[in-house]
């Protein structure tokens, strides 16, 4: 291939090539097959976009290959939509300004595909026009003259299809080559009246001693409410505002449509170049988009296929993950038990056992769900099923004030709020995808079952309703499951109404071409989440869980426990145990153990909030339980195991804690938990922000503290006042 | 005679007049190629109520009726 390079093209120095296209044009697979597995992924600065930079090397060139989010234009209207024109314009830190634009597009469907790039011409970099997908271009009988194409526009132009890597040495070498040319000037596009004002506000901007870049000025004339005037007023002197309203004045007062003029004047310019050169052959047949389209979105069989995909999808994350994640868990046990079978109970054995394997135990535990949804997020995704079933669930979507696109990663949240969280990439829109992560954690997610079935089946009566087929049981328990979601209601509305203000987000989606998805690109995406999880949000949790541990262990004097241990474990080594001998002092320890833990930190902890939580109807016990159960809501289990002089060992389907839990007493000698105590605590848990990862993954998803802090606030806040009302509700009807 | 994209019936095609609204949404129909002179089919309807599905310079695009409506179209 060296054979095409110039000289200057095999000089060393790294070129810097941005890749930009459609959404559904095959741009992630062909950045995977460009640069393989050498992929470093962050986020921008302050914002929630994806910063993905490849490397790789053509010929003896290192390239650096910049990965833009997915858009239909380059005209800004959030600042996540921005980033693509920060990056282009060479103005985004650490990234630098491209040598070599890659402007990929679906062959099929220039006409569209072509908007964009009109627009990247006028940033003077030299562009590469890949032409994508150019077998199904071929097959819908759509005929390009390429190289009448590439003399028309004046860039290169190749063809490839991404998903079999055909076409990439072309690519490879076009790449090479344009980084050594420079742009062409931009085709005058735009009308006469339009481009006389760019230079009036250019002009006037340099007056004052500012030099913007030519697309900027552009923007910030015809985007009226968008991202680039905002910036752009921010940015320059005073009475800037003025100059454009004026500028935009003249324009409308000659009778141009500021909001038309653009779309109108760029769909013409691409109509006349492509004239002759791009022609359909009528292939008279139904494609197989259509055919397959006819059941899938059809409004009977479409309905069943939804339901059919989501329950397998939820089906696998409940269930079958939960069974992964118990494998977790007893591998985490057997770890434990190494650990505790060879080292003296002592202060470093309760560190390294409920400390720091815990604190790995429960950032691990997450992974396998994490994985399997991105595992089908990716698969339906690629081959376009997403946008269909978006398309399905709109409709009901729109009753929380969301889209369609929420729709997966909500019921996802039932499972987890984790990886539903991290789904919410999927949602375009910034209001909507900030709503989909802050309501997320409200869903009833699978920890928040032990809770429940511990609460329902102590102290729920069993009654029976309807003839016996509905106990009060399994509709205390549903009621609980279906809390959240239906709080998330009038939630999402007040968020939209107050803090994420701002246009109502559009459901303009395209619904893709069918094509089978690529394994590549879902390994690589199943991977690349899981990994993220672990590096940024697992060393916070871990860290959490540790802090939690020395609230509970410190201060006090663990000796007597210690050699209570000790003393058990040595009987229980012998070869005939003495079975009375060992309850006797696992009831001694498990006292002093209880004792230690309500002179803890985290036990002085409930003791102060006593008076807060009174009202809820709980004692020092409850109060200090669910505080411990901040980081983690299905610790609270066994921290009651432990206060309740039961030992840490319990779990909800344990008789002896049920026991413990009903012999509770107050002070004065009444029953600590009633009905009423009971449905406040489940109401409480259900509505609580009680889980220190899902906060993180919030923080990671969002780039800014104040969204776990305020989603934390506000769940709290919520949980507290509902356990209220329903613990005073409900105490009058028992 | 004209009408608007949401009231057009499935299966049948009409052309752009024009799109109401200097808005972002109008702004992104229009950049998704809905101009003058377009001609959009309708090809299907979500269930209950929810968005419809037309085919516009050979892409197949989804829009509520909320949307639809800005998008005033007339017989071919």
């Amino acid at each position: 291939m060296s054979a095409s390079l110039s000289p200057s093209a095999t000089a060393s120095a790294p070129l810097t090539v941005a890749l930009i296209g459609n959404p559904n044009t095959g741009k992630s697979t062909l950045f995977s097959a460009l640069s393989g597995i050498q992929t470093r992924i962050g986020n921008y600065p302050g914002c929630t976009v994806e910063k993905k930079i490849g490397r790789l090397q053509i010929g003896s060139r290192p390239i650096r290959l910049v990965d833009l989010p997915g858009t239909y234009s380059l005209s800004p209207r959030s600042p996540d939509e921005m980033v693509s024109v920060d990056v282009l314009l060479g103005r985004m830190p650490d990234v630098g300004r491209p040598d070599v634009i890659v402007c990929i597009v679906d062959a099929s469907n220039l006409e569209r595909n072509l908007y964009l790039f009109t627009q990247l011409r006028e940033l003077g970099i030299p562009i590469v026009l890949a032409l994508n997908m150019w077998d199904v271009a071929q097959r819908n009988g759509v005929n390009i003259d390429v190289a009448g194409l590439e003399k028309q526009l004046g860039v290169r132009v190749v063809t490839c299809e991404a998903q079999r890597k055909r076409g990439l040495e072309p690519l490879r070498e076009a790449i090479v080559a344009a980084a050594s040319t420079t742009a062409a000037p931009p085709p005058e596009l735009l009308p006469e009246p339009v481009r006389r004002e760019e230079q009036v506000l250019t002009d006037w901007l340099a007056s004052q001693g500012k030099k913007e870049p030519h697309y900027l000025v552009e923007r910030a004339i015809l985007d009226v409410g968008g991202e680039t005037e905002l910036r752009f007023l921010a940015e320059t002197p005073a009475g800037a505002r003025e100059k454009l309203a004026e500028a935009r004045k003249r324009l409308t007062d000659g009778g141009l449509r500021l909001a038309a003029v653009e779309s109108l004047s760029r769909y013409r310019w691409i109509q006349s170049q492509l004239d002759g050169l791009v022609t359909h052959s009528e292939t008279g047949r139904v494609s197989i988009t259509d055919r397959i389209d006819a059941v899938v979105t059809h409004w009977f069989s479409g309905t069943l296929i939804f339901v059919g995909i989501m329950f397998t999808i939820f089906w696998t994350l409940f269930i079958f993950a939960d069974g992964l994640m118990g494998n977790i868990e007893e591998g985490q046990g057997w770890v434990s038990d190494l650990v505790t079978s060879n080292m003296a109970p002592g202060t470093l054995r309760s560190l390294i056992v409920d400390g720091l394997i815990n604190g790995v135990g429960s950032v691990i535990v997450f992974i396998p769900q994490i994985a399997l949804l991105f595992l089908f997020i990716a698969i339906l995704e690629d081959c376009g099923y997403l946008a269909r079933a978006a398309y399905l669930i709109d409709r009901f979507m729109t009753k929380f004030g969301l889209s369609g696109r929420s729709f997966v990663p909500l019921m996802s949240s039932f499972a987890c709020a984790i990886p539903g969280i991290m789904g919410a990439r999927v949602i375009e829109n910034r209001r909507d995808r900030f709503t989909t992560i802050l309501i997320a954690p409200l869903m009833s997610c699978s920890a928040r079952l032990p809770v429940y079935l511990l609460m329902t089946t102590a102290f729920v009566p069993a009654v029976y309703f309807l003839g016996g087929w509905l106990p009060l049981q399994a509709l205390t328990l549903f009621v609980m499951y279906i809390l959240g979601a239906v709080v998330a209601v009038p939630i999402a509305w007040l968020l939209k109404k107050t803090i994420l203000t701002g246009e109502t987000s559009p459901f303009v989606m395209e619904l893709p071409e069918y094509k089978w998805p690529s394994p590549w690109i879902v390994v690589q995406r199943v991977i690349s989440q899981a990994w993220r999880f672990l590096e940024e949000a697992g060393t916070l949790i871990f860290v959490t869980t540790i802090l939690v541990w020395a609230a509970g262990y410190f201060p006090g004097d663990h000796t007597e426990s210690h050699a209570l241990a000790a003393q058990i474990e040595a009987l229980e080594g012998e070869e005939t145990p003495d079975k009375p001998r060992i309850e006797a002092l696992k009831d001694q320890k498990n006292h002093i153990d209880s004792e230690l833990l309500s002179n803890s930190l985290l036990g002085r902890t409930g003791k102060f909030i006593e008076p807060a939580v009174r009202p809820l109807g709980w004692d020092w016990r409850i109060g200090m339980a669910a505080v411990a159960s901040f980081p983690a809501r299905e610790v609270i289990i066994a921290t009651m195991g432990t206060i309740f002089s039961l030992g840490g060992d319990v779990d909800e389907e344990n008789e002896s804690l049920r026991g413990a839990l009903a012999s509770a007493t107050w002070p004065d000698g009444r029953p600590l938990f009633t009905v009423a105590t009971a449905v406040s605590i489940m109401v409480f848990f259900a509505l609580c922000a009680q889980c220190g990862a899902t906060l993180m993954v919030i923080f990671r998803e969002t780039g800014q503290w104040r969204w776990p802090v305020l989603t934390f606030s506000y769940m709290t806040a919520l949980a507290y006042v509902a356990a209220w009302l329903s613990f005073v509700i409900v105490s009058k009807f028992t | 005679m004209t009408t608007t994209l949401d009231q057009l019936p499935i299966g049948n095609t009409a052309r752009v007049a024009q799109i109401s609204g200097d808005d972002g949404v109008s702004i992104r129909l229009m950049e998704m190629g809905l101009i003058d002179g377009v001609a959009v089919k309708v090809v299907g309807a979500a269930p209950f109520g929810g968005p419809r599905e037309y085919l516009v310079r050979g892409f197949r695009l989804s829009l509520r009726s909320s949307e639809a409506s800005r998008v005033a179209v007339a017989p071919l």
